[in-house]
């Protein structure tokens, strides 16, 4: 028995069951979020009804989404429709085994995390371009395309922002690289990278202003037009599941993680400093997109591929000159 | 067996349906685009869809009872539309209007075209995706609603003006409200430029987008702020007078390029003319009767015809009534500006993206009801 419990699989078992109703919940969560803080934003109050400060507003709308009927046009294809749903929230679940919640609150400490949790959100342009095919409908199309164009002109940079941290640890090991921000978090001694992730990190997440795929006034809902019920649902879940997951891998990366700022924890465990920060990261990405107006689709493409990678390549080649010769 | 250097028939371009179902075309209008890729080869406006025969109730109906149709053709400046038509059959049967009413219509004439700018300001960058703005838009909307509305008991079909006056008196704290209002807007003007006008992301989306060239523009009888935007001051209040127009400063703003952004910075400024005048008006404002009660009922004007023209907010609108003696009009046709606004289109989108479709669609301000009518 007591082998069983300190075995990998107990921990990934439990680790995943975690996950699940974390992922759900948190999703959850921030829906609300978003409502109240764009209500607060536009000089209204969101949701208020259901619930104290209708934090139930959102259970009670999944339950409503999960009700409804899930509708397959008939010039769709079948399997590839019903399967893109599934596959855009998978990747994000594969993405928590190796978030550095706390010292010891990582559930697969791999030493190939980074790469990891990259490779696997690229993943989601696959599902979101199987989705906008198979439902076969213009916008849908439009929509995907957009969206396969962008994430793929963003994870360029996004991943040398990444690679400028990881070359100051020398390790792609999450908890090394958080151990590695006792003192001074990164985003003191790389702002630039730190800058770069987080707008390519909006970017990835279709968020606005880079909200092309979805453009809601140009492309009805984009690549999730002809989504209905719970499989809608799962998109809207995966995209902000995925949220928090870019904001907890910046608060690993560039804002020291578990640690509180310049090394005082303040009597508070680590996991609650990387949830908070966390979790302020994702107001600002709310406090953006609630601000901003929407980028038109060229001037996205000329800003991801004329200055943002030239900018993150600069700074990568700093880093290892500065690495190399200081 | 197949030729081996047969070309396969590639075929570019696609047709893509926008509206009359669309979350930006605000209405039942119908775009057909042809597209090349995001590129688009031709569009064609199809109109229609909001048909209900304005014109020929017009024609089967007393005069007076053709008023409550006038507010429901544009139904964001009805209160223009309502004093149109009342000038229009006071020009055609000569019936005097005492002055307070011809304030009291202008005033909120003038109320009218800023709830519509208002609104046009924020759907417009709602369609460009920011939302905010346009809740903060609608909040000072909802302002100018109010003062209209405890007046006229209507918040956007006011059937307030009558011929030879209006319909009732102005409340007591309207003139304190409608200043105080107009002070509120005043400060958020800037609030508006810190938000949207100085937004490199607006601005982006928006110079040099859909110009629309002097030449374009009479070719396609444009009018309104999307004429003024190309550099063309005609208003109708300073080309032809109508009203007290005359007798009050303010300015026709115009612009330069004929882009979306000249578009937008027209009428904003349009608002702060219309304060202007407002302002204006308030400190002028006369007592005495609101009607005049010698109006002839039933009203039969002369034989003969009147076409009275008169600035919407989208543009010259005008009445074309032809009277044969009897109680009702031989013909009533409406010049409305939406129209001419429209069909520019079809040259200003070819060989632009989808994205600044909706950009230009925003940009020129359409009401598809007053176009179908």
């Amino acid at each position: 028995m007591g082998d069983l419990v300190g075995s990998e699989w107990f921990r990934l078992v439990i680790g995943l069951v975690i996950v699940l109703a974390f992922s759900q919940l948190n999703a959850l969560f921030l829906v609300w979020l978003e409502r109240k803080v764009a209500g607060h934003i536009q000089l209204r109050i969101g949701p208020k009804e259901v619930g104290p400060f209708g934090i139930l507003q959102t259970i009670v709308d999944g339950i409503k989404l999960v009700g409804k009927e899930l509708i397959t046009p008939l010039s769709a294809d079948r399997k590839l429709f019903v399967i893109a749903p599934v596959l855009v929230f998978m990747p994000v679940l594969v993405g928590f085994l190796v978030l550095p919640f706390g010292p010891d609150l990582i559930i697969r400490d791999m030493n190939l995390g980074v790469l990891l949790i990259f490779a696997f959100s690229a993943f989601t342009v696959l599902a979101i371009l199987a989705g906008g095919w198979a439902a076969n409908n213009k916008y849908a199309l439009l929509g995907a395309i957009r969206s396969v164009a962008q994430n793929v002109a963003y994870e360029i940079p996004l991943l040398l922002a990444a690679l400028s941290v990881v070359l100051m640890v020398q390790s792609m090991n999450f908890g090394q690289i958080v151990q590695a921000q006792g003192k001074i978090w990164f985003i003191f001694l790389q702002p630039v990278a730190g800058l770069i992730y987080l707008i390519c990190a909006t970017a990835e997440t279709n968020r606005a202003p880079f909200d092309i795929p979805e453009a809601e006034s140009e492309l009805v809902a984009g690549f999730h037009t002809e989504y209905s019920g719970m499989r809608f649902g799962l998109f809207f879940l995966a995209e902000y599941t995925n949220m928090f997951i870019v904001s907890a891998v910046a608060t690993s990366l560039f804002f020291g993680g578990w640690h509180g700022p310049f090394g005082f924890a303040l009597g508070l465990p680590g996991v609650v400093w990387f949830l908070l920060k966390t979790y302020i990261l994702i107001f600002v990405i709310m406090w953006v997109r609630w601000t901003f107006p929407r980028l038109r689709f060229d001037q996205l493409m000329n800003f991801a591929w004329k200055v943002m990678i030239q900018l993150a390549l600069a700074n990568l080649i700093a880093t290892a000159a500065v690495l190399k010769f200081v | 067996m197949a030729e081996p250097f047969a070309q396969p028939i590639v075929q570019h371009i696609y047709s893509l349906n926008l509206g009359p179902q669309h979350p930006s075309t605000h209405g039942v209008l119908r775009v057909l685009l042809d597209l090349d890729g995001e590129f688009i080869v031709k569009a064609d406006p199809i109109v229609g869809y909001g048909h209900r025969g304005h014109e020929k109730m017009g024609e089967n109906r007393a005069y007076k009872q053709f008023m409550p149709n006038t507010s429901r053709m544009d139904y964001l400046s009805g209160m223009i539309y309502n004093h149109g038509f009342a000038l229009a059959v006071e020009k055609l049967a000569g019936i005097e209007v005492p002055l307070r009413a011809q304030y009291i219509r202008e005033i909120r004439s003038e109320l009218n075209r800023i709830s519509s700018h208002l609104l046009w300001f924020g759907t417009y960058v709602m369609d460009l995706g920011g939302f905010t703005p346009f809740l903060y838009a609608f909040d000072d909307r909802e302002n100018i609603l109010d003062i209209l509305d405890r007046v006229s008991g209507s918040r956007l079909t006011y059937s307030y003006c009558r011929f030879g006056g209006v319909n009732r008196d102005l409340d007591p704290n309207f003139v304190d409200t409608t200043r105080a209002f107009v002070a509120r807007l005043r400060s958020r003007f800037p609030d508006y430029e810190n938000m949207v006008t100085k937004n490199i992301i607006f601005i982006n989306r928006t110079r040099d987008v859909g110009v629309i060239t002097p030449e374009l523009a009479r070719q396609y009888a444009v009018t309104g702020p999307n004429l003024r935007a190309c550099g063309i001051a005609f208003d109708t209040r300073k080309t032809e007078p109508y009203e007290l127009y005359d007798r009050f400063d303010f300015e026709v703003p115009t612009g330069t390029r004929g882009d979306a952004l000249d578009r937008y910075y027209v009428r904003m400024e349009e608002m702060v003319q219309s304060c202007r005048i407002i302002e204006q008006a308030l400190d002028q404002l006369p007592d005495g009767p609101y009607r005049n009660t010698k109006v002839p009922f039933p009203l039969t004007p002369p034989k003969g015809e009147v076409y009275f023209a008169f600035e919407s907010a989208r543009g010259q609108a005008a009445y074309y009534l032809v009277s044969d003696g009897s109680e009702c009009p031989y013909r009533c046709h409406i010049r409305v500006p939406s129209f001419g606004n429209l069909h520019v289109l079809t040259e200003v989108l070819r060989g632009t993206l989808v994205a600044d479709a909706i950009s230009i669609l925003g940009s020129v301000d359409l009401v598809i009801p007053e176009i179908d009518r």
